[in-house]
């Protein structure tokens, strides 16, 4: 019979990974359906299971000093409910799963499991999120790209959890967020993007565009937005389709069950290039340009 | 690994592993059988429950995570006057066809009242939207609820 520990502390939790070979269950949604699929990456569940759902110093989500700290053991309707959480979060959360999938999935467990369809990782993402990593001995701080280094691939050591995602508390007043999946709420998602821009003086100050499912690993290119800053938006609105242009190398969908790849792409490029041609007109521009 | 938790009120404890689905655990250990199995992996709403008062799917909810929780299968939740509402409101609705899917319907309406005792008929399309039927149409399901929520006012 499969083992398993219930840690009460975090502490506990760490020595429990670092004396013995164990498989992290946070909310269990994404495990127990990959077992039940029989995977090509299949959860090991003969390795004894430590459950960390339950632990309360994984759980607090606080606003310091212009971070956001969330507790990666937080469901999903946690967030929901946490009036520390952003609303563009909020809007990203209440388009996944469903009420009763939300109470178990946590968001350490969306970030862990590492999939481009993960729908907090494009938000993450365009935030510049980072995360803390402990063990017994240590502990680091990672970028979420660096942490992600492929589909269900992170650079989590065995002895390690994840215990903080901090947050730049930057607020932009344009927001987008599009998802494209089969049915509201419940499959996974087929293409999601996310657009956040900041326009002072009819000028972009701050423009960040993420997108998922869309490719091997989240698409963000900072250069294209590099590019863009400083720039009138009407200017931007007139280059549109040259500056979606440059997204098309990086967005290298797969034909899979929930859509074809051409229709994946060709909808991700609509959407860029959308909204970068509503950046003029949205607040923070004065006349609407042309 | 050693389990103790509350089963519709009352303690239990059960030896057992820790990645079994709660759902096999409730029907197959204690003869619970409203808790049914449709999809097994989290879309289809049938094997709903309650953990402390929430939704879960029971089809994806791994035994070791009940340790010290209040599990409320619809055998432990009919003998309350909330189920009295749910149910009368769901017959004069004729929210149920052939039936399968009700006992999630059910939980999942509970635990929606629970957080949100008078939500919009959008809210309700959301609380419910983790639960497929595939005989009524839905209509009927949400006008139950509405009913129910007429017939229970103060209960939640
Ligand atoms: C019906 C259904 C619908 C879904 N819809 C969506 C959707 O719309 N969008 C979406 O993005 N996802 C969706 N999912 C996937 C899943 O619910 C999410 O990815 C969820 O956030 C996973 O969290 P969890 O706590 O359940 O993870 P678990 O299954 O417990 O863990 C996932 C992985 O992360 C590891 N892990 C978890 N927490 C930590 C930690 N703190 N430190 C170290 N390792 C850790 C685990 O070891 C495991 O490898 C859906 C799943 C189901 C079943
Ligand atoms: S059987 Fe659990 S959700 Fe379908
Ligand atoms: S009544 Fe038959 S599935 Fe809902």
């Amino acid at each position: 019979m499969v083992n398993g520990f219930r840690p009460r502390t975090l502490r506990e939790a760490l020595q429990i990974l670092s004396a013995n070979n164990c498989t992290v269950m946070a909310g269990g949604t994404d495990l127990m359906v990959q077992r039940a699929r029989g995977f090509s990456i299949r959860p090991d569940f003969d390795r004894p299971l430590v459950f960390i759902e339950p632990l309360e110093e994984l759980k607090h989500s606080v606003r310091e000093n212009g971070t956001l700290h969330l507790g990666p053991c937080m469901t999903l309707s946690d967030l929901l409910r946490h009036p520390a959480v952003p609303d563009p979060l909020k809007e990203i959360i209440g388009m996944m799963a469903s009420p009763p999938t939300r109470n178990m999935a946590t968001l350490g467990g969306n970030i862990c499991n590492a999939s481009p369809a993960g729908d907090t990782l494009p938000w993450l993402y365009a935030m510049n999120a980072k995360l803390k990593l402990q063990s017994a001995e240590k502990e680091r701080i990672v970028a979420i790209e660096d942490f992600i280094t492929g589909p269900k691939k992170t650079i989590l050591q065995s002895d390690e959890l994840l215990t903080g995602i901090l947050v730049p508390d930057t607020r932009f007043h344009l927001n987008r967020y599009r998802k494209l999946g089969q049915r509201k709420g419940m499959s996974l998602t087929k293409a999601s993007f996310l657009g956040m821009a900041e326009i002072s003086g009819n000028t972009v100050t701050d423009i960040r565009i993420a997108l998922g499912s869309v490719a091997p690993r989240i698409v963000r290119a900072a250069e294209i937005e590099r590019s863009m800053l400083g720039r009138y938006v009407g200017d931007i609105n007139a280059a549109a389709a040259v500056i979606t242009e440059r997204y098309q190398p990086l967005i290298t969908p797969i034909d899979d069950a929930r859509s074809t790849a051409m229709y994946r792409k060709k909808v991700s490029l609509d959407l860029i290039r959308q909204f970068l041609e509503t950046l003029s007109g949205s607040p923070g521009t004065g006349t609407k340009s042309e | 690994m050693i389990i103790e938790f509350r089963l519709n009120h009352e303690k239990r404890t059960i030896d057992i592993d820790p990645s079994a689905r709660m759902l096999d655990v409730l029907r197959d250990d204690f003869g619970l059988t409203s808790v049914k199995e449709g999809c097994g992996e989290g879309e289809c709403g049938a094997c709903v429950i309650l953990v402390d008062g929430r939704a879960m799917n029971s089809c994806i909810l791994p035994a070791g995570a009940v340790c010290g929780k209040s599990v409320v299968t619809l055998e432990g939740f009919k003998h309350t006057k909330r189920y009295r509402a749910i149910e009368n409101g769901f017959l004069k609705a004729g929210s149920v066809q052939c039936g399968f899917c009700t006992p999630g319907f059910v939980m999942a309406t509970e635990s929606l009242l629970n957080e949100n005792p008078h939500p919009t008929d959008e809210e309700i399309k959301d609380g419910l939207s983790g639960n497929l039927c595939r005989c009524t149409g839905y209509n009927m399901i949400i006008q139950g609820v509405r009913l129910a929520i007429k017939e229970g006012e103060g209960l939640w």
